[in-house]
């Protein structure tokens, strides 16, 4: 059995709120896995409950082979890498890093020759006598990490770890991890809302939402492959739509019919449609194809990003190509970059609403959310 | 230049105060050493050090050590009745420590004589705890008119002095800290030595000045509870100046009490450098 974590049915309930609903999850060994998902989904309250600093209102967690539901955080051979670091302002540097080891009454010499491997591997050598409040950020994030690495963990809990830094300090850190992760073969879960950090690092991917989980991948698979509306919303930026699925391999939507690669849906069922920005080519107009003009132009650096309305919608289209505002464009887009979802019952009913509209990114994202 | 006429501003607002303190904390302070240092002939006052050597003389030594160390008694035992309750009420699980610190903190809306003397009616020979005695049978005892008398009317006044800036100290903890000591294997007893205790120090340190202070310089509670024959150093000050209206040597005994604690106050601050949070001051 390669399952090292396994979470069973775990529920967490405050007073009348249900903040985690029945999630089933398993860890293998030497996985990088990222609980993903906006504040207030549940991530934290689920690496909390692995830590063992937050008791599951029912479910178990089974941890190689056997359960840990009744074991305190001191005894789960788990550590974690807190939000804020929560390093000792009572001790410095080296005294930190020590901590655990001094606790399990390891022999002095073999402490201080694992504190200095420990400050190497983080690229902190020299700063062991420095108070922690003297340091940087950055620094007292990587005294956080040599703080639980030191115990040689056989997982490591991160709670948005680099969440205090700035973005150059953070993309480096992000590989950094991946890096000691790959190297030490510790199992990491690690929880952020960058939905970008999580594509970086992983192996795996839960994204999260109201507290349950929605979608378990690769990184691959959560962005071309999303489940449902909110996965698409959450990775990455997307058009979605309001489709009819005609027959298998193909989809009708804004008004015209599209090939694509799914099928086993119902003749005529509502869906889903998810089309990334990236994936809309823009071509020569032609009468049977989808005809847009160009609303807004911006440019991101390492591509333009359009507004087009087109279709009775707008789209979100991202291209090295810019077409000027006012022009009228022509859009294709490959049968495999269509990606068709079925429906969830609250979307479905919003649809019998009259909400016909096209979701853009963050928008519908943020009204999920205070829903 | 904007920011130099702040300072200006700043500077002149501050003069007030700067002559309260001069009118009201200089001047005293500098008429008490000046009485210290003369002694009155005739009617006219003339230098000496007359004052401080009798001051020396060993009975008043005595009464300056037994203060010291009923002090740093009750000062001890404050400490020791105090933490345990203000870790109580710091910690998040006990729902009822509003009303613990309401119900420590009530008694001091009442007057300190009031107070005091109340236990009087307690203590004494035919007071409540006497009267039970006798009412099972058992004989009377002697509680009032000692230390021990004197050390219970310290701690009862003062030890919200103590609780306070304990509470302050340990509530303001980051409660991460503590979750991420027993992450790293820390059992709740080694959570406590090595992070909570060490980190609480500032508070401790605070009420050891809070409660240490009034208590050598008390004489109201030991007067009552210690009886006439029981002197502190803050009864020997009150009796030169309003009984034996011998000011200078009062004096005297005022600025030595002063340096005693100005030096325990400096060293209490030199340990507490490096730890500057919790404190009240």
């Amino acid at each position: 059995m390669d399952h090292l974590i396994d979470l069973c049915g775990v529920e967490k309930v405050y007073g009348q709120t249900t903040v985690l609903n029945r999630i089933n999850l398993f860890i293998r060994k030497n996985e990088f896995l990222t609980l993903l998902g906006p504040s207030g989904c549940g991530k934290t309250t689920t690496l909390r409950i692995i830590g063992g600093f937050e008791y599951p209102t029912r479910g178990d967690i089974i941890f190689g082979g056997k359960s840990i539901l009744k074991l305190p955080p001191h005894k789960r051979k788990v550590n974690t890498v807190f939000q804020k670091y929560a390093l000792f302002p009572n001790m410095n540097v080296a005294e930190n890093i020590a901590f655990g080891l001094k606790i399990k009454k390891v022999p002095g010499s073999e402490i201080s020759w694992k504190v200095a491997a420990m400050l190497k591997l983080v690229n902190l050598d020299g700063y062991g006598k420095r108070s922690v409040s003297m340091l940087s950020g950055g620094q007292q994030q990587r005294v956080a990490i040599a703080r639980a690495l030191v115990n040689e963990p056989e997982v490591l809990l991160l709670d948005e770890p680099l969440g205090a830094l700035d973005l150059k300090l953070r993309k480096e850190m992000q590989i950094e991890l991946k890096n000691m992760q790959k190297e030490l073969g510790i199992t990491f879960i690690y929880v952020t809302h960058d939905q970008e950090e999580a594509l970086t690092m992983s192996d795996t991917i839960a994204v999260m939402n109201n507290g349950e989980l929605q979608q378990i991948g690769t990184p691959e698979d959560i962005y071309n492959e999303p489940k449902n509306r909110f996965v698409a919303n959450f990775i990455g930026e997307s058009n979605i739509l309001d489709g009819v699925m005609d027959r298998d391999y193909c989809v009708s939507f804004a008004g015209k019919h599209f090939a694509c690669v799914d099928k086993g849906f119902g003749t005529g069922e509502a869906v889903d449609v998810v089309i990334r920005p990236e994936d809309v080519a823009l071509v020569q107009p032609s009468d049977d194809g989808l005809i847009g003009v160009v609303k807004d132009v911006t440019f991101k650096g390492v591509h333009y990003e359009m507004l087009i309305e087109g279709g009775g919608l707008t789209w979100k289209v991202q291209s090295t190509v810019m077409s000027p505002e006012g022009s009228s464009v022509g859009m294709a887009i490959a049968p495999d970059l269509i990606h068709v979802m079925r429906r969830t019952s609250t979307q479905r009913r919003k649809a019998v609403a009259g909400e016909r509209k096209l979701d853009l990114g963050i928008g519908v994202y943020s009204a999920i959310c205070a829903e | 230049m904007a920011g130099k006429d702040s300072v200006l501003a700043r500077k002149r607002m501050a003069i007030p105060f700067l002559a309260w303190a001069f009118i009201f904390i200089v001047v005293p302070i500098a008429l008490v050493v000046y009485y210290s240092l003369c002694i009155e002939v005739d009617g006219v006052m003339v230098f000496s050090l007359a004052n401080y050597a009798r001051a020396f003389e060993p009975i008043y030594l005595k009464v300056l050590w037994r203060s010291v160390r009923l002090a740093l008694a009750s000062t001890a035992a404050c400490i020791i009745v105090g933490y345990p309750v203000a870790y109580i009420m710091a910690s998040k699980e006990y729902a009822q420590k509003n009303l613990l610190l309401f119900l420590f903190l009530v008694p001091m809306w009442m007057n300190f004589l009031l107070r005091t003397y109340s236990w009087l009616t307690i203590l004494e020979n035919n007071g409540l705890i006497n009267t039970f005695l006798a009412f099972i049978g058992l004989p009377k005892m002697s509680l009032l008119y000692n230390s021990q008398a004197v050390i219970l009317g310290m701690v009862y006044n003062f030890l919200p002095f103590m609780i306070l800036p304990i509470h302050t100290s340990l509530s303001k903890m980051d409660k991460s800290l503590i979750e991420a000591a027993e992450d790293l294997g820390a059992d709740s007893r080694q959570v406590f030595l090595r992070l909570v205790l060490p980190l609480s120090m500032p508070g401790v340190i605070s009420g050891i000045t809070m409660v240490f202070l009034p208590a050598v310089t008390t004489f109201i509670i030991s007067d009552l509870l210690g009886g006439a024959q029981f002197m502190l150093i803050g009864n020997l000050i009150e009796q030169q100046f309003l009984k034996v209206s011998n000011w200078n040597f009062g004096a005297a005994v005022s600025v030595i009490l002063m340096i005693l604690i100005i030096a325990s106050v400096g060293i209490f601050s030199i340990v507490d450098k490096d730890s500057d949070e919790g404190a009240l001051f």
